[in-house]
């Protein structure tokens, strides 16, 4: 049998393949995010002091709800054409399989999106001194939101029709990163220290990566035997 | 050995649906009469013996009911969460129907601590609404348990519900102390300067004895409705098996 990490790395690689395969459908979320912040000085107004003021909390809401409307492939298309089981079924340790689906989403939509944050944060006025802060958050803060959303993914994966459920139950588990996050934009751009809110980010973010894989994997079991 | 074996059998009956549902029917009328007796005394001593405050007035009064309720909502999903877990690790049924019936009555108590918060910020703070840190995590508190019975709900096997339910509300569990962390920390970012409660260090002991009176008797109801949805619970699982035909025929004639 071929160790966990050959099982990882493939994982991954079909995982990237497929992505690319595809590259119309995984750039959704990112014109999604872009649209959006099109729309926030229409909405209130194009007054830059106004838009400074409501940029870290705007551009962290877009890209949770980036990243959580592309949660929504997580499992559920494995789940429809039965590979789903195949990787419940195979002898690699199950969390394993999940990190890499997990850090193959994060490549395809949490970076992306962490790159384009500060074109839009600079569209929004955004002081250049909170740039750092926001993109280094957001590559934190992503990945940690791809975690909890496989959670959620994993525990609604059985369930049909469109998964209004699924962000129900991950929303308030995003709270803290959302938190932290915007606090360190919002520090540094008005001129203060960031370190302290990105390094309790990483925190939670290491944690993250400790607790879900195990949660997901154990949801994938319950929802394939149900 | 033979001693643990017996132990073993016994926590075996009394895990069983049957067995608890006779056993704590023995227990209902004790908690009840004990809940509803520190209810009305918590009730009578806080709202018409305990001094009012020097600041507040009256209006302070509402922690009888505010301070219990917040208590119990919070201890309430651990409840929930230790009996999801034991359901997951040892397969308890019985686990499963005291998780499904605690959701709703943590649900409810979160429920009644924001809305008796925000009825007390009222004359306190001048509007029902504040995004002080602790109102906020009750908030997200109040998310995490809608969020459960909107799981159980979604499932049609109960038995996946249960599971679903219990990994969710694990998860829940370890994120609940850092949310109030994080909520602590932004509310201390953002504090308003105007509307800010400087309650005094210690409570004077003639108003804080009521409210332990009151605490007490809310852990006791809570338990009390706890087990009152846990038998409703079973019977309604249970329906259909042998056991539950007999006391309904027992109860008939």
């Amino acid at each position: 049998m071929p160790g966990p990490g050959a099982g990882f790395a493939a994982l991954l690689r079909r995982d990237l393949l497929l992505a690319w395969r595809r590259r119309g459908e995984v750039a959704n979320p990112l014109i999604f995010f872009a649209m959006i912040t099109a729309l926030i000085p229409l909405a209130v107004g194009p007054e830059p002091s106004l838009l400074a003021r409501l940029a870290p909390g705007m551009v962290w809401i877009m890209a949770l709800l980036g990243t959580l409307l592309a949660a929504d492939t997580l499992f559920r298309e494995d789940f429809l054409d039965g590979a789903l089981e195949f990787l419940v079924l195979s002898p690699q340790p199950l969390w394993l399989l999940v990190l890499a689906r997990v850090v193959a989403h994060w490549l395809v939509t949490g970076v992306p999106i962490t790159l384009l944050s500060p074109l839009l944060a600079a569209l929004l006025a955004l002081p250049g001194s909170g740039l750092p802060a926001l993109v280094a958050g957001l590559g934190l803060g992503t990945l940690a939101f791809s975690l909890l959303g496989a959670v959620g993914g994993a525990l609604t994966v059985a369930l049909g029709g469109g998964n209004v459920l699924r962000p129900l139950l991950v929303l308030p588990l995003y709270v803290p990163v959302l938190i932290f996050g915007t606090a360190a934009v919002a520090r540094a751009a008005a001129g203060g220290e960031s370190a302290g809110a990105l390094a309790l980010l990483g925190a939670i973010t290491a944690l993250a990566l400790l607790v879900s894989p195990f949660a997901a994997a154990a949801a994938l079991r319950v929802g394939i035997d149900g | 050995m033979a001693r643990s074996g017996a132990f073993w059998q016994r926590l075996h009956r009394w895990a069983s649906p049957p067995g608890f549902y006779r056993l704590s029917g023995r227990w209902v009328p004790w908690l009840a009469a004990a809940s509803l007796a520190l209810l009305a005394l918590g009730l009578v001593w806080g709202l018409l013996y305990a001094p009012p405050d020097a600041r507040q007035g009256n209006s302070y009064r509402i922690i009888y009911l505010h301070v219990p309720a917040s208590f119990l909502a919070l201890a309430g999903y651990y409840v929930m969460a230790v009996a999801g877990a034991i359901h997951l690790i040892w397969r308890v049924k019985l686990a499963d129907m005291l998780m499904s019936a605690a959701a709703p009555l943590g649900a409810a108590l979160t429920f009644l601590a924001l809305f008796s918060g925000s009825l007390w910020g009222k004359p306190t703070w001048g509007t029902y609404w504040v995004w002080d840190a602790r109102i906020t995590s009750m908030l997200v508190l109040l998310f995490l348990y809608l969020g459960v019975m909107a799981l159980r709900q979604a499932y049609a096997s109960r038995e996946t519900a249960g599971r679903a339910c219990a990994v969710l509300a694990l998860v829940g569990t370890v994120n609940i102390p850092i949310i109030y962390k994080s909520v602590d920390w932004w509310y201390s970012l953002h504090q308003p300067a105007t509307i800010r409660l400087t309650a005094a260090p210690s409570m004077h002991p003639d108003m804080f004895k009521p409210l332990l009176v009151m605490i007490v008797a809310f852990y006791l109801f809570y338990a009390w409705v706890l087990i009152l949805n846990t038998r409703a619970e079973i019977l309604s699982r249970e329906r259909r098996a042998a056991w539950v035909r007999e006391l309904a025929e027992e109860d008939v004639t």
